[in-house]
């Protein structure tokens, strides 16, 4: 029995850091800049994960969804490389991905495996990209390699220079 | 009146395939790649001599056509023609690729009768050519043309049901999708002409902006054996692609018309005459 006990828990460790069984999460945060500027507006964002070999996904967007006759979605060819890559594929408002434009500072997200437009991950490289497209402004996108899964506790960390400032991916359970 | 000035949209495009390359035709919508439900697109339509800059003449918008993504035919809406240029909308209410397009067909042409050189009148087609031509008229010079300037825009994603080929003058066959042009990255299109592989036929890119640079920056490209031939943008930007074959000027300026006699020509079996154009917007990476 004690040696049962012991065996079982051998086991889980070994999964848990090979595959966890367990849902993970993908832990976002965007800094949004504060810009000195005459007409200021929320810029859309675009998050997508991609992988080699296989379809982007579109984890979130955030766009004028509260204009009137839809019109918010005439602006995101704007967010031309995701638009490309996933968007013009796509029909707006989606379930579960878009959402209101978010105001200036660190924004976080959270998306969780098995659930939601993340899906399950399957091990190998992956980049998290972030886009940003200002009305009257400019546009930026920020990529973080990372692979999955990842060690514990590993933190990517990348920074824009105009429309996005720190962008950073953490995991937790 | 109608006639008259599709011919005169025939002559802009046959110059502009001349030596010279002078007076450019181009239709410049004011976006290619839209989003949302429904959309909708200002063109500006007109011939000048710097792309795409309106300082010559308006292009007629008469003739112009729209064939929405699911094949079936839109229209414009709004046109309006001002000294430099025309102007209209298309509104896009399908998901999918839309073309927008002046096509013409006709003969052109010119004979001598009692020692003076006439242009065959304008509207002349195969139909009623030999109608045309009176009795005892020499030297009888016929070119059968087909123009096609055409302009393609997409709401959402790309969709290809409207590039199916007519089997007439030239056309553009998408290997890469006219609305998905990346700087940097090679684009693939086959050309046919009459239905068939244009093997050998030059085309012409240049990009937009001519009047704020020195070069030109044309590209001039050959097809291969099967019509198609590779394009590399070197910026983002607005690009004008031009097709021809016979080129010349018909009834122009050192053309057969003006004095030299050209070589006696039945007039069943015209010259073929057929030239291209479409803008192109490439984007950013």
């Amino acid at each position: 029995m004690p040696s049962g006990y012991k065996l079982i828990l051998g086991t889980g460790a070994a999964l848990g850091a090979a595959m966890p069984a367990t849902a993970q999460t993908l832990n976002v945060s965007v800094a949004i800049p504060r810009l000195p500027v005459a007409e200021y507006h929320r810029p859309y964002v675009a998050i997508w994960l991609e992988k080699e070999g296989a379809a982007p996904r579109t984890l979130s967007v955030w766009y004028d969804v509260d204009k009137a006759k839809g019109e918010g979605t005439k602006w995101l060819r704007d967010v031309r490389q995701w638009w490309r890559a996933s968007g013009r594929s796509m029909s707006f408002p989606a379930d579960g991905i878009t959402g209101a434009t978010r105001a200036p500072g660190d924004q976080k997200i959270a998306f969780t495996t098995g659930k939601g437009p993340l899906g399950q991950l399957s091990p190998g490289s992956y980049t998290l990209v972030v886009e940003a497209a200002r009305e009257v402004g400019g546009r930026e996108l920020v990529r973080l390699p990372f692979n999955w899964p990842p060690k514990p506790g590993a933190v990517f960390r990348a920074k824009g220079s105009s429309e996005l400032g720190a962008v950073s991916l953490s995991f937790g359970k | 009146m109608k006639a008259k000035y599709l011919i005169t949209g025939a002559l802009a495009a046959l110059l502009a395939s001349g030596a010279a390359q002078a007076h450019r035709q181009w239709m410049l919508p004011s976006s290619t790649t839209l989003s949302g439900a429904d959309s909708w697109v200002t063109v500006d339509a007109a011939v000048s001599n710097d792309l795409f800059y309106f300082e010559h003449m308006p292009m007629r918008t008469d003739n112009v056509a729209v064939t929405q993504p699911d094949g079936s035919a839109g229209k414009i809406e709004n046109a309006a023609t001002g000294k430099y240029r025309s102007t209209f909308d298309v509104h896009l209410t399908q998901p999918g690729t839309y073309r927008v397009a002046s096509v013409s067909t006709g003969i052109m042409g010119s004979y001598t009768l009692n020692g003076e050189v006439k242009r065959l009148p304008r509207g002349t087609t195969k139909d009623n050519l030999a109608a045309a031509i009176p009795v005892g008229a020499t030297n009888v010079q016929t070119a059968e043309v087909s123009n096609r300037n055409e302009i393609f825009l997409t709401l959402g994603a790309p969709t290809s049901t409207i590039f199916k080929p007519v089997g007439v003058g030239i056309e553009l066959v998408p290997i890469t999708h006219p609305n998905d042009l990346v700087s940097g990255e090679a684009a693939t299109f086959q050309f046919l002409l009459d239905g068939k592989p244009a093997a050998g036929l030059k085309v012409t890119v240049i990009p937009g902006g001519i009047r704020y640079r020195d070069a030109l920056g044309q590209q001039d490209l050959t097809t291969g054996k099967d019509g198609k031939l590779s394009i590399t943008w070197p910026q983002p930007g607005m690009y004008w692609l031009n097709a021809s074959i016979g080129g010349g000027r018909e009834g122009g300026e050192g053309g057969p018309a003006a004095g030299q006699p050209g070589p006696e020509r039945p007039a069943a079996t015209p010259q073929r005459r057929a030239s291209y154009v479409t803008t192109l917007e490439v984007l950013a990476p």
